[in-house]
């Protein structure tokens, strides 16, 4: 008998079945008896001291049932630095800030006591750029920065806006520089943008009689939000109960903490009764969390045979209002700041900016799309410069096996390989050398991410089985869409050689019985969560050996597991799984073994911390993904619209786990990516601070219409030593690289670079008119 | 003002005193429990709380229940049974066209609005269809390729063969 293979092969998802026929619940689906409808006040300024929070009137809205403020509750809380209380208490930093929310019994009677919550507020002056934060003198968003908690590897400067800073000193920059023949500076800009997941943040939250808080949420890290609830309320993580059921995206905007502390405060005060707090669309734009904003100024150093030696890389990002999360992107962006290029003489800077505006936080790259929209572009003008071809260019110039990071961590054998990315996508597109129409063009841009977590940041699951032998495989990472559910299924089916069908993975954790995971970020699941189902199915497949040889009186060493059975080749005789799960019981009746069931887990091993002041570590990170795309786009110099034809995306992912889960991957980054190259971005009125497209109508994301004609995927497959079965993380990386792509191609077909995010029909019509290329103004 | 209404729902009668406020998409989930219309926006511009009415698509948020006294509705969890999926439901899983899943119930609608007016789209009568209904997760890319093969199947056999048995294949 061939063995069975489920991994890389593909089998419909297997929370499919209940996504179309409408049976998945999430959290807005659940109803839970007497259950209260919040209602959060909101500040209607970008900076401003609180005087006074007056909820008697709120409270006398009839059906209201609780209100509370910040000084109910003046705890901190952050995933990585603690600078958010639940309410602002003193202050407010950005329109949208929380300072107040009531419960009721219906919806409208929320809304209502809402408004009659009455506050004073004393306007202070508001900074919206990361450029105006760190200038002398600038407001301070947090005059107590200083004195936040925070992780160790994390920088904030108290007295000042920065709330993050991370250095990259490699080689003799300034030295290096002065001995190239060429060098370019350039400055590139990203804007704010949302993650605009189709199910807005939901969560609900109850405080039974006894004591215990039970959360249900819209998660992606439900032991994370359990940590984090009981460091601000102070509980027990024993009294704290979290449960995730289907999520409706995420893309980062679920990550870490969100609306669960207002959830767990108004629950703390409605007498045992559920409460719901859900965000409409318009608070999910301008309320939740959003990508940061960037400003990228790069310097590049160029030798005679085009061979970059010296690389300045300044990363200012704007943070908003709170930098829990965002301050680790900040780090990411330091760390990862050269891309996928060997840069022998560095100098980096990544610094993070409190601005007055929405709260910044992780969005699918955690950084990376946006350091890329400026490297990429930035080697592509260089290339062009110095008159090499941009794909010799960066191939004369990627990292791969041997060479060194910024961080001076040296690629082995295992890390995957851009080169054949860039190669692959070349030969699909046709990019190299060849001459095009005119407004037509080609381009392309690499990428690359490493999993930002703390280096401890670990996953468990616990295997067991059922009396008919189906496999149930417990997991804490969540099945957001990406497919981890279905990823789990494969290797254990691969693993213990059974039917998909009989393998039942119970991905919907629930912090009461699941077993621990850190967080669902990071493109880390399919690694973490991969590796530890591998380890704890050797141990099932040891149990269920060991069992079967005592039962059979035969050496373990001749046994074999085959599809639902142990079998014995020399007797040909063998034992069907139903008799061994729950323990073997001999025709006499005593019984042998239990019930098979094994825990293991993954910690990602040796990483040690960056060097403080250089950034320079052996092994900083657990895993690198390489992959490129090249577009071809078509501008239209009446209109300046461009219109992206043709995508062509490969990535070293080390080994496929699911064709069809991984080109969803794909389209679903190139598309997201497009978005942002071409439409998204968060505006703000400076007068009022307030977002000004916080609705789908005013603020598009990509539809059917968008989509360009073709989207072609490829994946190269240099196996991760310590990936399960050769595989590591994508989920993130196929949105890196899409807006620098387009971006490169524009100035393919036209000769106009945007450096502004995003690529909108006016700017490219006003470029071709400074150009001479437009219509006449 | 509240009203008595009777609407078929999924070919069962319901007949229930509404607000005259209440959304369709409210009577869906808070009235009837069925859940898997799902609200997006409330404002008509993601195609999440699509629903059949009279075999039409229809934004539920922007229909008031009143309205759809008299009416047939179909909702995701009266179009195609574990055992027996529509073709579309059975296409959207063999194309890997699912993620998240909360946009899918009113894709599907949609789609199938659309096959029941015009069995050969093309995909570019396909795109414009689905145009109103926002996925932030697949690309659409495999779910444009899932109505075409599901349309093929719709035009062979109007009742549709399961193509997935109740789980896995
Ligand atoms: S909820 Fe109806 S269109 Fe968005
Ligand atoms: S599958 Fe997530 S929104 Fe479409």
């Amino acid at each position: 008998m061939t063995d069975p293979r489920y991994v890389g092969v593909g089998f419909p998802r297997v929370d499919g079945l209940e996504k179309v026929t409408g049976a998945a619940r999430y959290t807005a689906d659940l109803k839970f008896p007497r259950m209260l409808h919040a209602a959060v006040v909101r500040s209607p300024h970008p900076h401003a001291r609180v005087l006074d929070v007056r909820l008697e009137e709120a409270l006398a809205v009839p059906g209201v049932r609780a209100a509370v403020a910040g000084r109910d509750f003046p705890y901190h809380t952050g995933i990585y630095l603690k600078d958010q209380t639940v309410f602002a208490t003193d202050r407010v930093r950005f329109v949208g800030d929380p300072v107040a929310a009531v419960a009721a019994e219906i919806p409208e009677a929320a809304a209502e006591a809402a408004s009659r919550v009455q506050v004073d507020y004393e306007p202070l002056p508001a900074i919206y750029d990361a450029e105006a934060g760190i200038a002398p003198g600038a407001p301070l968003v947090h005059p107590d920065l200083g004195k936040y908690e925070v992780v160790p590897w994390i920088t904030p400067q108290g007295g000042t806006n920065v709330c993050n800073h991370l250095k990259v000193r490699k080689g003799d920059y300034e030295a290096a520089l002065r001995a190239c023949p060429h060098a370019f500076t350039w400055t590139y800009r990203v804007p704010q943008v949302q993650h605009v997941p189709m199910e807005p943040h939901c969560s609900v939250a109850r405080f039974d009689p006894a004591g215990k808080v039970i959360v249900h949420t819209s998660a992606q890290s439900p032991f994370t939000v359990r940590h984090l609830l009981c460091a601000c309320f102070k509980l027990s993580h024993g009294d704290v109960q979290v449960v995730v059921p289907a999520v409706g995206g995420g893309f980062g905007g679920k990550a870490g903490i969100n609306l669960e502390p207002i959830a767990v405060a108004l629950a703390m005060r409605a007498g045992g009764r559920p409460v719901r707090v859900m965000v409409d669309r318009a608070e999910e734009f301008y309320a939740t969390v959003v990508r940061q904003g960037l400003t990228a100024t790069l310097t590049t150093g160029v030798d005679r045979n085009g061979k970059v030696q010296a690389q300045k890389m300044h990363y200012l990002w704007n943070c908003g209002a709170y930098g829990g999360y965002g301050v680790n992107v900040v780090r990411a962006a330091g760390y990862t700041c050269g891309g996928a290029y060997e840069f022998p003489n560095v100098w980096g800077d990544s610094i993070g900016v409190y601005t007055n505006r929405p709260v910044g936080s992780a969005y699918r790259g955690f950084g990376m799309s946006e350091i890329h929209w400026a490297l990429e572009q930035q080697m592509d003008r260089v290339a062009h410069e110095v008159g090499i071809d941009p794909i010799d260019f960066r191939l004369r110039n990627c990292l791969g096996p041997g060479k060194a990071t910024v961080t001076g961590q040296v690629l082995g054998e295992h890390a995957g390989r851009p080169d054949k990315c860039i190669e692959r996508v070349d030969a699909a597109l046709k990019i190299r050398g060849q001459k095009r129409r005119r407004f037509t063009g080609k381009g392309i841009a690499c990428a690359v991410k490493a999993p930002a977590m703390p280096n401890n940041a670990s996953s468990s699951v616990v295997l067991k089985f059922a009396e008919d032998a189906t496999l149930e495989v417990l997991v804490s990472g969540i099945d957001y869409g990406q497919g981890l559910m279905t990823v789990a299924a494969a290797f254990a089916a691969e693993a213990l050689k059974l039917p998909p069908e009989k393998v039942r993975v119970r991905g919907k954790p629930d912090t009461d019985l699941s077993p621990y995971d850190w967080q669902t970020v990071a493109s880390r699941q399919t690694w973490a969560t991969g590796n530890a189902i591998l380890r704890a199915a050797a141990d099932v497949k040891r149990q269920l050996l060991a069992m079967a040889a005592e039962a059979l009186g035969v050496p373990v060493a001749e046994l074999e597991l085959e599809m639902e059975e142990v079998v014995h080749r020399p007797s040909d005789r063998a034992l069907p799984l139903t008799a061994l799960v729950m323990g073997y019981q001999f025709p006499d009746g005593h019984t042998i073994g239990g019930p098979v069931a094994a825990t293991a887990s993954h910690v990602p091993e040796g990483l040690l911390y960056l060097d403080p002041e250089t950034s320079q570590s052996p092994k900083p990170v657990a895993k690198w993904t390489f992959g490129a795309q090249g577009v071809e786009v078509t501008v239209d110099p009446d209109t300046g619209q461009l219109s992206v034809d043709r995508v062509v995306a490969c990535y070293d992912v080390g080994h496929v786990v699911h064709p069809g889960l991984i080109r969803g991957q794909t389209y679903g980054g190139v598309v997201q990516g497009l978005g942002t190259a071409m439409m998204e971005e968060l505006l703000l009125d400076e007068q009022t601070g307030r977002v000004r497209n916080a609705a789908l109508m005013d603020y598009k994301i990509p539809t059917t219409e968008d989509l360009p004609a073709e989207v072609e995927a490829y994946y190269v497959e240099t196996p991760q030593e310590d990936g399960p079965m050769g595989a590591r993380g994508i989920g993130e990386h196929t949105l890196i690289p899409t807006a620098a792509a387009i971006a490169n191609a524009l100035f393919d077909a036209c000769g106009i670079r945007i450096t502004e995010m995003p690529i909108t029909a006016e700017k490219v019509l006003r470029a071709l008119q400074e150009q001479g290329k437009g219509p006449p103004r | 003002m509240r009203h008595e209404i009777t609407v078929r729902v999924n070919g069962v009668s319901e007949t229930h005193t509404v607000a005259d406020n209440q959304t369709l998409v409210s009577f869906l989930r808070d009235t009837l429990d069925l859940t898997g219309a799902k609200e997006g926006c409330n404002e008509g511009e993601c195609g999440a709380c699509v629903v059949l009415v009279d075999q039409k698509a229809v934004n539920s948020c922007l229909m008031l229940a009143v309205e759809a006294d008299g009416h047939e509705v179909t909702t995701i969890e009266g179009l195609g049974r574990p055992d027996q999926l529509h073709p579309l439901q059975a296409a959207l899983l063999h194309h890997s066209a699912v993620q998240c899943g909360y946009c899918t119930p009113g894709m599907i609608l949609t789609a199938a609005a659309l096959l029941h007016q015009n069995p050969s789209p093309t995909e570019a009568d396909i795109r414009a269809a689905l145009a109103g209904n926002l996925c932030r997760c697949t690309g659409y890319r495999q779910i444009i390729d899932a109505v075409i093969e599901a349309s093929s199947h719709v035009r062979a056999n109007a009742t549709t063969e399961p193509r997935m048995p109740r789980r896995l294949q």
